[in-house]
């Protein structure tokens, strides 16, 4: 089989499960779910340190750098200019000049400010980092991100956290037949076959966070969203058989025994 | 002519991540993060707005009123 890598920017990844590091228990488990989904990248937040409480322990210290690419959010950040300072901080810390784009719009759905993501996209894109924004299932949005230079765009399937699946799979597949750069989905994803469901619409990747780390066992769930993203991109590139209204037997219709 | 004689217990204060903080006069940004404890490989540290890159030098000394921010990758989604 030829070789089925993800390529986003100067990237190059064999796994298309990225995964998030908020919402464990602690920083082994987050080592462990990250092992167990064979994801290759993984994203992180960008937050004051506590002065008066500064955590001994520190997230970087439990991945190993030289199997995994980091990719910095801008989560929490509600304007341009929010976002744009984040990115910055996060670039700083010398890891990678990847950043996921994200201005919220609201504190209840967590939808993105799509007018403001654009922007921001385009400040950053400018500024020399490679960017993958979050967006929202509009196939509008998602074609004037690309046009402005993001290496991948990531529309969500639901809100985040909330478990729902693909909530519109006909403007996902929308976008996936218009997409000039990878479409990675990206919050929503509740269990493996949602994530199937995604890569056989023929996405590039799937990023989920509260879907592994807020399961009963996350570990487990970190193996099964592994497996189910491989079976998904599988089926895709299988070519489905169509969906019939009436049956076609599978057996000949001749030489029955009568 | 006013002369300002500073005595080795002088302090001065700054916004240090949202909050007042206050330090000793001649506090650099290097001095800062070990008085806190902090390593410099794994924070990032903007000081009025001028955003510190890695391998820049942090003996950039401090004067009050300053606004500094520290921060350091956590875990997010």
């Amino acid at each position: 089989m030829t070789n089925d890598s993800l390529r986003i920017g100067n990237y190059t990844f064999q796994s298309r499960l990225i995964v998030g590091s908020g919402k464990y228990k602690d920083f082994a488990e987050t080592r462990a779910a990250l092992d167990a989904s064979g994801a290759e990248m993984i994203t992180v937040a960008v937050r004051r340190v506590n002065i008066t409480d500064p955590a001994r322990d520190n997230l970087l210290d439990y991945i190993d750098l030289e199997r995994t690419t980091i990719l910095p959010n801008t989560a929490g950040c509600y304007t341009v200019d929010e976002c744009v300072r984040t990115a910055r901080l996060a670039r700083a810390a010398g890891l990678t000049d990847l950043i996921k784009v994200e201005v919220i719009g609201d504190d209840k759905t967590l939808f993105p400010d799509a007018e403001a993501t654009l922007e921001a996209t385009r400040i950053l894109v400018k500024e020399g980092f490679t960017c993958l924004p979050y967006t929202n299932d509009d196939p509008i949005m998602a074609r004037k991100l690309a046009d402005a230079g993001a290496a991948a765009v990531m529309p969500l399937a639901a809100p985040i956290g909330s478990g729902l699946g693909v909530c519109n799979p006909y403007n996902l597949r929308i976008i996936l037949e218009q997409a000039t750069v990878p479409i990675i989905v990206d919050a929503g994803v509740g269990t493996a076959s949602d994530a199937t469901v995604v890569m056989e619409l023929g996405a590039d990747g799937v990023l989920m966070n509260t879907a592994i780390a807020g399961a009963k066992d996350p570990i487990v769930m970190a193996r099964a969203m592994r497996l189910g993203i491989e079976a998904g991109r599988l089926a895709y590139r299988a070519g489905r058989i169509p969906r019939k209204l009436y049956a076609t037997a599978s057996s000949p219709l001749e030489g029955v025994v009568r | 002519m006013m002369i300002r004689v500073r005595g080795p217990d002088a302090t001065m204060d700054i916004q240090l991540n949202g909050a007042p903080y206050t330090c000793g006069d001649q506090t650099t940004v290097e001095t800062l993060l070990a008085a806190l404890n902090l390593d410099p490989e794994r924070v990032v540290v903007e000081h009025n707005r001028t955003l510190l890159e890695r391998g820049e030098s942090l003996v950039r000394p401090l004067s009050a009123g300053d606004v500094v921010e520290i921060v350091t990758l956590v875990g997010g989604g």
